[in-house]
């Protein structure tokens, strides 16, 4: 049982981060009360464009094993941070400012946002004239990768707490502060009179355009973070078009299975990731359909949380009360 | 008080919305350790002259001066950098918070956020002048008076001198008002000036130092509430009667039967304050009955009532089929009671969404009405066409055509559609609200003539209107409401509008409440 623990924590806590930079980018973005259902693909953008700024560096090096270790992480992280804010400020400047429904322009912006992807992945894997649909940049991955140089001495210890990237510890991290600012600072508190109810906020003299654009623009980069961290932590620095499959979706349905508390997606992550890749260590001999079976977990767990959260009645645990609304001043 | 320099001193201001002029000319002062009420009926302006103190709206002309300097109040945080607070009908507050984090919303302290402290300074103003609020209470858990303090409090908390409550009575049990008024005589007695918006004759007595009246928008003219007697203030607030020549011909005595009769009807709104309290009348058919009250006083409460849209606490309300045959209304299905004749138009404020959907077309919204009708799944379309057609043209509605969606017609338009469906339905009562609510001259006159032509007809219409001389020349008899209790029945023909008046502020109906 130890040993099953052993090797199982380690690949939930891997499959679990880029749900917890998804989800803790979605909830800072839902306290504002834009309900943005473009997440997965901000978080596809957010890989693509990392790729790209990877790719591009490491072709412009005759050798890129020998890249600069800042830059082979910081290039990347750039552009990720980069296209992910790209796409917060088009979902804001069509919702706050245009008050376009969020709800279609959220599911367009997944729909653009895996399309980019897949176009550019697909454009740069023609570049490299590969045999397989996949772009393999290992030297980048392997500056994510770097573990601590004593972890693997650490038995145990080291395997279930020490094993991973510096995305991951990232992610846990900025769960973290973005809890504490949204229930113990001034702006958390700001931000989440916007969410609830924006006409109280503004009546306390709260730019309500200027806390939306802020919140979902941070929101968005933080769960671009999250296909930046899948692509080059998790797959190895390997792109093929599709991999990240229903990730994002996940992250969303985290946020409520969180109640909307980032620091509660830390477990919460690492339990989706888990049961994400639980068929894997349930022993199902060769029946294949069994095996599907399992895989829907993830799925069936969120639909159960969803019909229980439906259930609470308590106040606080609703989502904000906003959520989804367009503000508009002179509707009174 | 006459030494001091007045707190706050407006100089003929003026503001329009459109067409509309909602202040004309309006003067007056406000002065620190003092209660100001201001009086008006409804759509006098009151509120509209607060607003523009408090920064929402900003007037067309006229000046503003505070302590003897002239200001420009251009957003609601100008007026708090005043010291101005207003405390609007419709709480600000935010419903998952505490009273404190609803306090310390959007101020710019420097430092980190520091709740408990921020709770300790509310507590201290609540000891001050004699609050009760719990500063860790989520808002979702107060009662209408409890958010009101946080409200009150909140202002406090940021050094507001100025405060203005609209209505702040409205929401309240007599218990309840009786401790906002002891609070608010402390924050008189502190230095602050206090500006109370009502329409209450019997608070403006009880809490003010000074009443200013409006009407219409102006300024009407202002007494010493210790010197000034009820009578003389109601006079100064519906002013003096005008003639308008609206038709009334005699009800057809042989039509006349007892339709309705209303027993000691009780209502008690989502919230639990009693509407309607132990009201009882009857409506005749062939004659139009005007109900007259100051707004909220439990018109809207009573249509529904009797509409089945309401659930009631207690009485009865019976309908006559005929000299022999009775049902009693409350209970039953509000589509049944609909089935039987009984059709109720209520125009609200913004005058579509009862009734009307905005994006239909005039057929589409006859069909509102009918499409229960013909053999399902289908409905019939040609009806409500042919309908569309008739009330276009027998009522003028002026329109391109019927297939225009109802939102794009002008308000006279639409409430036109709206008054000609419900009297297509060839009703037995037909109980129509604010029927002319926003209408220009002429237009009103149609819809006068249309509900007279019913109550020729032999329908029992009632009449709900806030203007007090177009419900004395239209109606047979006045049922007046005054919080929810009936003041009294007068007839339309003998009545005067002072008497109407007079019951509307409790005075025609006995006891002071």
């Amino acid at each position: 049982m130890f040993d099953f623990l052993v090797s199982f924590i380690p690949r939930a806590v891997v499959q679990g981060v880029p749900l917890l930079y998804g989800s803790t980018g979605e909830i800072v973005t839902e306290k504002s009360g834009n309900l943005n259902l473009g997440i997965p693909g901000v978080m596809y953008v957010g890989g693509i464009c990392g790729v790209i700024g990877s790719f591009l560096y490491e072709r412009s090096l005759s050798d890129p094993s020998q890249m600069n270790a800042a830059l082979g992480i910081l290039i990347p992280l750039l552009s990720c941070l980069a296209g992910s804010l790209l796409m917060g400020l088009l979902y804001c400047f069509l919702t706050v400012t245009l008050r376009a429904n969020q709800n279609v322009t959220g599911l367009a912006m997944t729909t653009f946002g895996v399309g980019v992807g897949n176009f550019f992945g697909g454009s740069l894997i023609k570049l490299t004239g590969a045999d397989v649909p996949s772009i393999a940049l290992s030297a980048t991955s392997n500056l994510y990768r770097t573990r601590l140089p004593f972890a693997g001495d650490l038995g145990w210890f080291g395997q279930v707490f020490l094993s991973y990237g510096f995305l991951a510890y990232a992610a846990i991290i900025i769960a973290i502060l973005a809890s504490y600012m949204l229930n113990h600072t001034r702006i958390g508190l700001q931000l989440r009179a916007v969410g609830e109810d924006p006409a109280t906020a503004d009546a306390a003299g709260i730019n309500i355009t200027r806390y939306k654009f802020m919140a979902t623009c941070a929101g968005c980069m933080i769960a671009g973070l999250g296909g930046l961290y899948y692509v080059m932590d998790y797959a190895n620095g390997v792109w093929s078009n599709d991999a990240f499959g229903d990730r994002g979706w996940l992250a969303i349905a985290l946020v409520i299975f969180t109640i909307w508390r980032p620091n509660v997606s830390i477990g919460a992550s690492i339990l989706f990731g888990g049961l994400y890749i639980l068929y894997l260590f349930i022993p199902t001999g060769k029946d294949l359909a069994v095996k599907e079976l399992y895989k829907m977990l993830p799925y069936v767990v969120t639909i159960v949380v969803l019909v229980f959260s439906s259930l609470r009645n308590k106040r606080e645990n609703q989502p904000p009360e906003s959520l989804g609304l367009p503000y508009f001043r002179e509707e009174r | 008080m006459e030494a001091t320099q007045p707190a706050v001193r407006l100089r003929n201001i003026s503001k329009s919305f459109g067409q509309v002029q909602a202040n004309t000319d309006v003067s007056l002062d406000i002065n620190r350790g003092e209660v100001l009420a201001l009086l008006g009926e409804n759509g006098s302006g009151k509120t509209t002259l607060m607003n523009m103190l408090s920064g929402i709206y900003f007037p067309d002309s006229g000046t503003i001066e505070i302590d003897g300097k002239p200001v420009v109040i251009g957003s609601p945080k100008d007026a708090f950098d005043y010291g101005i607070g207003m405390i609007h009908q419709h709480f600000k507050l935010v419903n998952v918070f505490t009273a404190t984090e609803n306090i310390v919303l959007g101020l710019k302290e420097a430092g980190k956020l520091d709740l408990d402290a921020a709770a300790q300074k509310v507590k201290q103003i609540c000891d001050l002048y004699g609050f009760d609020v719990d500063p860790y209470q989520k808002v979702y858990d107060m009662s209408v008076s409890q958010k009101q303090t946080v409200e009150i409090v909140k202002l406090l908390y940021r050094g507001a001198e100025i405060l203005i409550l609209d209505e702040p009575t409205a929401v309240l049990t007599p218990q309840e008002t009786d401790k906002l008024f002891a609070v608010l005589r402390n924050m008189r007695d502190d230095g602050k000036a206090v500006i109370i918006i009502t329409h209450k004759l019997n608070e403006v007595k009880d809490i003010s130092d000074r009443v200013v009246v409006l009407r219409k928008g102006a300024y009407v003219g202002e007494l010493v509430t210790a010197e000034a007697t009820t009578q003389e203030m109601t006079n100064m607030m519906v002013g003096h009667q005008v003639t308008l020549n609206i038709d009334r011909p005699d009800p057809e005595m042989k039509y006349r039967m007892e339709r309705i009769s209303v027993k000691n009807l009780t209502v008690k709104n989502r919230e639990g304050i009693t509407k309607l309290d132990d009201v009882s009348f009857s409506i005749f058919t062939g004659e139009i009955l005007g109900i007259a009250g100051i707004s909220g006083s439990g018109q809207k409460e009573l249509l529904e009532a009797i509409a089945g849209l309401q659930p009631v606490e207690n009485g009865s309300i019976e309908y006559h089929v005929d000299d022999v045959t009775t049902e009693q209304l409350i209970g039953m299905d509000p589509l049944k009671i609909a089935g039987m004749g009984v059709v109720l138009s209520f125009v609200p404020e913004d005058r579509l969404g009862m009734g009307l959907v905005g994006s239909m077309d005039i057929t589409d919204n006859m069909m509102l009405r009918s499409f229960r009708n013909g053999p399902l799944p289908f409905t019939d379309r040609s009806e409500p066409r042919h309908l569309a057609e008739l009330v276009v043209d027998e009522l003028g509605v002026n329109t391109p055509g019927i297939a225009t969606p109802v939102r794009r017609l002008s308000g006279g338009n639409v409430q036109k559609v709206l008054v000609g469906r419900e009297i297509a339905a060839a009703p037995t009562v037909l109980l129509s609200a604010y029927a002319v609510r926003g209408l220009d001259v002429n237009s009103s006159y149609v819809i006068y003539d249309l509900l007279n032509r019913q109550k020729g007809n032999g329908v029992a219409v009632v009449y709900v209107g806030e203007d007090l001389d177009v419900l004395l020349e239209l109606c047979d008899r006045i049922l007046v409401l005054c919080g929810g209790k009936v003041s009294g029945i007068v007839d339309g023909r003998t009545t005067t509008k002072n008497e109407v008046g007079l019951m509307m502020t409790r005075l025609g109906g006995g006891e002071m409440a």
